[in-house]
């Protein structure tokens, strides 16, 4: 099992270099999105300030559910999927090493940028090293829901939209305890109790998304 | 073994339609008296509140269609998850019957939740906790819906449905208590639904009775779905195929 | 009277059949495409499923290499349930989808799918098995760049590698295959079935009986007899 997982990973990694544009699409998105909302509501720093930590954390959830409806889209098209599950524990295995390369390569780019952001939004460096760090904790959490949304939507025509109603709303808590975090920070607070949440959160998100994901991936291969 | 067996035999879609079919209308009168009386004393036994007024009286509806949202989406998770671990075909049927109602009590609570506010809080719509809470089990019951639909092959749908049903559920805890966290970080303990009037002990009598006949209408409702499903799936099946040639005692239709 | 069932039995008795299904069915959705199924296959044997499109032999494939749970009955690789083998080891499944990557190069995507499946090898090897399907030339050419007869000849240089008697699972391995790839194949077939493997595959063309003396599988016979 271990032998697979590092190989999927490794592969995977090696596929998203091999086509660096289209592995960099969801961080775009994440900055053209991000970059609409002082359009959408005035420049007045004070204002964006508050709210921006807020749009960097939705952006890049929306960010990281667009680019994971084809974590197993390929893979289960040219049969690759099939072969993976022939080995033992084959299913979990390859979830593990799908959903960290998809961290890899779309959530760590993510947590890169977000300071970028926090600069724009004016937030106090404190409260960008509170958002970094939430993130940091987040985005994994991203990647596990979202590929449980990924197996369970294989195949399906509409399987984008359905994939973000189902994840969206577990991805909930994480939103909240996340933005939390930067909030209780910018007011001068620890945010040591927010960040214990999401860690703990993380790891309930780890053990559970990842046997959820093996079976919805012998679900939806059947 | 002879438990085993015991258990499954009610399992049997045939032997739920029968049963069903016998429920159903007895049901349906339980439901209808328990709301008459339920209402009457709702709107006209118990008292005014003394800060709310009248406009109160639509927790007897909001509260029990509340509560029937949040004990229907376990329900559902139960039997999907019935259904997939030992493969009953009668337990996933149930889930995907009880999901459209879940989802329209969910709707209801939210309405008459806006209602209520409207007159009390001057907002059509607040984000205290339960409201928002209530809108993610919504999103939870769209979700299931969706998905189920979506799929084609009906035993994938199944134990996809069940697998969604089952992560909902686990997370629901989770869920509400990061919103109330949430709602008590950002509003204060000022605007919430659970500031309600103090009971009476005929306010209380009014949303028991209520809650019991939104039970009774989940069940006539849901069995009649679930035997609509029934037919459909089992229509390769001998007493399907005896029924179509008795004809349609009531209100059944083969479309 | 024929039974609802075609009964193959194993030419060597004492040895445990390799592949075994006893009373399979096989519904896909809420349809039973066959029912009562039972065979044997055993060491150096190669059993051809026949049947029209539709009948199920892909879906017998599947539910043979455990990827699929049987709708009634049982299916036995070395008397372990084939969901539950550490199949692996016990068996090559080669799908009608290539399992190659479009952005790796030939030999990159075959080296991927021995890794994963845990046959040892190296460099050499992997090059000796390109070779024998007659596709070495493309060793470091993106998949996307072969023709569908040449990633063929990739996917089954997978069998190349293989030294133990396993069973192979072929669906439709002659599929786009020029007459010197249906050779090499042949070759490749014969000499596992010599060494003690077994095969079963589906074709819709012809095989070479003389090489490979198939045994023959009607699904279609075999579900029309089977019908409740």
């Amino acid at each position: 099992m271990g032998s697979l997982l590092v190989a999927v990973y490794l592969r995977d990694l090696r596929l998203a270099l091999r086509r660096r544009i289209e592995a960099l699409l969801p961080i775009a998105f994440f900055i053209v999105a991000a970059s609409l909302f002082p359009l959408g509501v005035g420049p007045e720093p004070q204002m964006l300030r508050q709210i921006g930590p807020g749009i960097v954390w939705v952006c890049a959830l929306l960010a990281a559910m667009l680019s994971v409806t084809g974590l197993y889209a390929g893979d289960h098209a040219d049969g690759s999927l099939e072969q993976m599950l022939l080995c033992e524990y084959g299913g979990l295995a390859a979830a593990t090493a799908k959903a960290a390369a998809h961290w890899t390569v779309t959530g760590l780019p993510l947590v890169i940028c977000a300071p970028l952001f926090g600069l724009a939004f004016d937030l106090p460096a404190d409260a960008i090293a509170a958002l970094v760090f939430s993130l940091v904790l987040g985005t994994p959490m991203l990647s596990l829901l979202g590929s449980v949304g990924a197996a369970l939507t294989l195949g399906l025509r509409s399987a984008g939209v359905l994939l973000i109603l189902i994840v969206l709303p577990l991805a909930i808590p994480a939103l909240i305890f996340g933005t939390g975090a930067v909030a209780a920070v910018d007011g001068g607070q620890s945010a040591q109790g927010q960040f214990s949440l999401l860690g703990a959160l993380l790891i309930f998100t780890t053990l559970t998304a990842l046997p959820a994901t093996a079976a919805a991936l012998r679900i939806s291969v059947e | 073994m002879a438990d085993r067996i015991h258990w499954f035999t009610f399992a049997a879609p045939s032997r739920f339609y029968v049963l069903s079919g016998f429920l159903v209308p007895w049901l349906w009168a339980v439901c209808a008296v328990l709301t008459v009386v339920g209402l009457y004393v709702g709107f006209f036994v118990a008292p005014t509140d003394a800060t709310q007024g009248e406009a109160y009286r639509i927790i007897f509806i909001h509260v029990p269609a509340a509560w029937m949202s949040m004990i229907i989406y376990l329900a559902m998770a139960g039997w999907a998850a019935l259904g997939w671990a030992f493969n009953v075909r009668m337990a996933a049927m149930l889930a995907r019957a009880l999901a459209p109602t879940g989802a329209l009590f969910t709707f209801i609570a939210l309405w008459t939740g806006a209602f209520w506010g409207r007159p009390a809080w001057g907002a059509w719509w607040v984000w205290d906790a339960r409201l928002t809470s209530e809108l993610i089990l919504l999103f939870l019951y769209l979700g299931y819906i969706a998905l189920v639909e979506a799929i084609d092959d009906v035993r994938r749908a199944d134990k996809a449905g069940a697998l969604v049903a089952i992560v909902g559920a686990v997370n629901v805890p989770i869920i509400y208590f990061s919103v109330r966290w949430w709602n008590t970080l950002h509003q204060g303990a000022s605007i919430s639904m659970t500031a309600a009037p103090k009971m009476a002990s005929t306010m209380l009598l009014a949303m028991l009775l209520m809650t019991l006949a939104f039970w009774a209408y989940a069940f006539a409702v849901v069995f009649v779905r679930a035997r609509a499903i029934v037919l459909e799936r089992e229509a390769e099946h001998d007493w399907v195929q005896e029924l179509r040639r008795q004809g349609p005692p009531g209100r059944e239709t083969f479309a | 009277m024929p039974s609802a069932s075609a009964l193959l039995r194993a030419a060597t008795s004492d040895t445990p059949p390799r592949l075994r299904a006893t009373g399979l069915a096989c519904a896909r959705g809420t349809r039973v495409l066959f029912r009562g199924l039972d065979f044997e296959l055993g060491p150096g044997q190669l059993l051809w499923l026949r049947g029209r499109n539709g009948a199920g032999k892909t879906s017998l494939l599947k539910l043979a290499a455990g990827l699929a749970e049987p709708h009634e009955g049982r299916i036995d690789i070395d008397g372990v349930p084939a969901r539950r083998a550490e199949r692996q080891d016990r068996l090559v499944f080669v799908a009608h989808a290539n399992a190659l990557k479009d952005d790796l190069a030939a030999g990159e995507a075959l080296a991927f799918l021995l890794r994963i499946h845990g046959r040892p090898f190296d460099g050499a090897t992997l090059d000796a098995a390109l070779d024998r399907l007659g596709i070495l030339s493309r060793r470091d050419a993106p998949v996307r760049t072969l023709s569908q007869g040449q990633r063929r000849r990739v996917a089954l240089a997978r069998l190349a590698v293989e030294q133990r008697p396993t069973l192979w699972l072929l669906d439709e391995p002659f599929d786009a295959l020029d007459t010197d790839g249906l050779s090499r194949v042949n070759a490749v077939l014969a000499g596992h079935l010599y060494r003690g493997g077994s095969i079963m595959l589906t074709s819709h063309l012809d095989l070479d009986t003389a090489v490979l003396h198939p045994i023959e599988l009607d699904l279609d016979r075999a579900s029309s007899l089977a019908k409740p």
